[in-house]
């Protein structure tokens, strides 16, 4: 009986039926406070048809996946590792072409002129509305993310601030506020972009320099309570902020230069082009960062904070210069937010939305950013069609039990994520070895 | 006086007047901070990792003993031996739930990582997932309303300090916590269990040539902080009722009193606990209600900041 359980097939038929079943309570019909069981016994009970042949209940076809999931797991398991070595060997030309810098270019390019051409290849509103609310806000808030925790190594949980402070900004120097606006004039949104990109700069730099001195865990807990803190302020200062309703009218962009007299309305597409200049403008300005004076310091400390210490790299001041620069991404975010729904409430801004961005960056690859570009369109589409179409049982807020869960499997199976940055991959993969000492200083073994 | 000393004196009146019954409340939440406090500073001990889904294991508790306490209690208010009875189930019932949920969370999230020798980043985002899975799927199942449990007791007025009145339910979570912290600070200093505990937080390599098996030791002291994450998340609930993201203030409020005695230390976090609990409890006399979580909160950083080794220091691997 123990050999038998002991059997490699044995142990993955149990633990895919375990991964199944909760599979199935993901996807099944929601339960209720008073119903409680309803979920469980829905998901496992409900009819279902058995692949389009037969009609039968949702655990058979569960039970059905189950075992194929444990056939493959076991033929993976035995011949795993000889299929990674046949796909590394077919794949080694291919992705030296990847690695190529006119081959990425080029595709970056493509990328570009497919985004400058979608509003036209999708026209629907609803899907207009998401490539600015969420697609092209999300990239921009993944991109800020990356820099602190892909490229300095900083785990910030309470990204969504900067997002806040960002929007809340644009509706101060627009005089949208209860509180009276920056030097008394009610600027026009098109130039709160500036100033908003400031105003976040320095409150990234405010919020760093205390809290950055900390090791990586707990400076993960305390960007979580900051992040807690600015929307608990917004939600009851209601002589700054508004309070829980929100701001005034924040007006729409408007440019009215010596020959130049564009305003921005109601439709999305003018947001779309206006965003994906800036989304361009962060990508090129954090590449080029990445691997300047700057990035290399980063990149250093990340891998180990001492060496990087002796060899004349102020830690904390790189540390706050990535918080700084990773706000301001995540700042214009903020603009385009106020701007586009000339109205901001607090309730946008919770810390799902700061978990949300960091599922982006992990899922994508942190480090690359190309990677958290990728992911931020991918998690952003998919999980856009699902508040737009649902299936059944599907509730809105489910999302993040799909988000969490990815977090998990990437951080297990995947950690460099989707596109992975290569030199991420190689401390990743050093540290599991033994090697070098990512993230020592950051999470510290010592106190 | 100036205004501000104005505003200071009339709190600090308002603070005088109130101050046993605010007493009285601050340990009995101080008490269910510490018991979940326990958890952080147990699993922080064996593997320098904080626990981030420590509040889903809590949740689980009290979840749990919300179900289990809504079947057996009929429309009467229990009274006498049964509602010890009842307690005691819900206690069990709460610290099984949550101890199950820590060996899964372990399990799952956490074993897959420490075989491959993952960077510490990767267990604090695989933490952060599990946290999030959980508890949205928990409100999926059960609803996202708060959901009061029935009464084991009637929550009358037991006696009275200096005016200030002490319910049953705060007696219940001051004599619940004292028990169970005494019994696990005897367990850790005197049995086989809490030796294997205390080499592994010591040194986990020596420890398992010494024979310690560090796998089951890592998984048991899962268990320990689970059970008592889930006796806090029974007490939390019958105080607050139960909700699919209870979990995330009690533990961010028990991570800061963790660190605020020490994080590591067993002792510790008992003391962290109580006086967050308190000092909590105070700051209802001199701010809006709204900004209590900003109290705690600020009390972190200052500690984080000035003493980041808490009131009784890291005593890692001697955790009693």
């Amino acid at each position: 009986m123990k050999d038998f359980i002991k059997k490699p097939f044995v142990t993955h038929l149990f633990s895919s039926i375990g991964v199944l079943a909760v599979i199935e309570l993901m996807t099944g019909p929601p339960g209720s406070s008073t119903t409680p069981t309803a979920g469980f016994s829905g998901s496992f009970g409900e009819r279902a048809s058995f692949f389009g042949l037969f009609p039968t209940y949702r655990f058979v076809v569960f039970l059905a996946m189950a075992v194929i999931l444990a056939v493959v797991w076991s033929f993976w398991h035995a011949r795993g590792a000889q299929i990674r070595h046949g796909l590394n060997t077919g794949l080694a030309t291919p992705r030296a072409v990847w690695q190529k810098k006119p081959v990425r270019a080029g595709f970056l390019l493509a990328l570009l002129v497919f985004a400058i051409l979608l509003p036209h290849i999708e026209t629907d509103p609803y899907w207009q509305s998401v490539m600015v609310e969420q697609i092209a806000v999300f990239v921009l808030l993944a991109l800020g993310l990356n820099v602190v925790v892909g490229f300095a190594g900083l785990l910030d949980l309470g990204f969504v601030a900067f997002y806040l402070v960002g929007a809340y900004a644009t509706a101060w120097v627009t005089g949208a506020l209860p509180l009276p606006s920056l030097f008394g004039i009610h600027l026009n949104t098109f130039w709160a972009i500036p100033i908003a990109i400031i105003i976040v700069m320095i409150f990234g730099v405010l919020l760093g320099l205390p809290t950055l001195r900390l090791r990586g865990d707990y400076l993960a807990i305390v960007t979580l309570g900051f992040g807690e803190i600015v929307t608990i302020f917004a939600n009851n200062q209601y002589g700054i902020t508004g309070g829980s309703m929100g701001t005034n009218a924040i007006p729409h962009f408007s440019i009215h230069l010596w020959f130049i007299d564009y305003a921005w309305g109601l439709a999305s597409v003018p947001y779309y082009y206006l965003t994906l200049v800036f989304v361009v403008i962060f990508i090129v300005a954090f590449s080029l960062l990445e691997h300047s004076r700057v990035g290399r310091a980063w990149t250093a400390i990340r891998e180990d904070e001492v060496a990087a210490e002796s060899i004349g790299i102020n830690p904390l001041k790189y540390k706050v210069m990535a918080f700084a620069i990773g706000a301001a991404s995540a700042g214009f975010a903020g603009v385009v937010t106020a701007g586009q729904t000339f109205y901001v409430n607090p309730s946008s801004f919770t810390l799902p939305v700061s978990i949300n961005i960091l599922a982006l960056v992990i899922f994508g690859g942190m480090g690359s950013i190309t990677g958290v570009i990728v992911g931020a369109i991918l998690i952003q589409s998919v999980s856009m069609y699902l508040l737009h179409s649902p299936p059944a049982g599907y509730q809105s807020s489910d999302l993040y039990i799909y988000l969490g869960a990815a977090l998990v499997l990437m951080m297990i199976f995947r950690p460099a994520g989707l596109v992975p940055s290569r030199r991420r991959s190689r401390e990743i993969g050093m540290a599991e070895k033994g090697e070098g000492h990512m993230d020592e200083v950051l999470t510290g073994d010592t106190p | 006086m100036g205004a501000f000393g104005h505003y200071l004196s009339a709190h600090f009146a308002t603070l005088r007047l109130e101050f046993w019954g605010l007493l009285v409340g601050g340990l009995a939440t101080g008490f269910i901070y510490a018991m979940v406090a326990i958890g952080y500073t147990l699993v922080y001990g064996v593997l320098r990792l904080i626990n981030f889904a420590h509040s889903e294991i809590f949740m689980a508790g009290g979840f749990a003993s919300y179900f289990v306490m809504k079947a057996v209690i009929g429309s009467s208010v229990p009274s006498g031996i049964a509602s010890v009875g009842l307690v005691v189930l819900g206690i069990v019932v709460g610290g099984a739930a949550s101890a199950m949920m820590a060996l899964l969370l372990e399990r799952v999230a956490y074993r897959p990582l420490r075989k491959r020798n993952a960077p510490k980043l990767a267990y604090l985002i695989s933490a952060i997932g599990a946290s999030y899975f959980l508890f949205n799927l928990a409100g999926k199942e059960f609803g996202r309303y708060n959901l009061s449990m029935p009464a084991p007791y009637v929550n009358h007025t037991v006696f009275t300090i200096f005016g200030a009145p002490v319910q049953m339910y705060y007696l219940v979570v001051l004599l619940v916590g004292v028990i169970m912290f005494v019994s696990l600070d005897r367990i850790v200093a005197t049995t086989k269990l809490g030796r294997s505990i205390r080499a592994v937080a010591q040194d986990a390599e020596t420890a398992s040539l010494m024979g310690v098996n560090i796998d089951r030791t890592i998984a048991l002291t899962f268990i320990i902080g689970g059970v008592f994450g889930g006796a806090a998340g029974f007490l939390f609930g019958m105080g607050s009722g139960v909700v699919f993201t209870m979990g995330f203030t009690p533990a961010l409020k028990a991570f800061t009193a963790a660190v605020l005695g020490g994080i590591g230390n067993l002792r510790g976090a008992v003391i962290g606990g109580l006086i967050l609990g308190v000092a909590e409890s105070f700051s209802v006399a001199f701010v809006q209600a709204a900004f209590i979580d900003v109290v705690a909160f600020a009390i972190l950083l200052l500690i984080l900041m000035f003493r980041p080794t808490g009131i009784l220091g890291e005593r890692l691997g001697r955790s009693a």
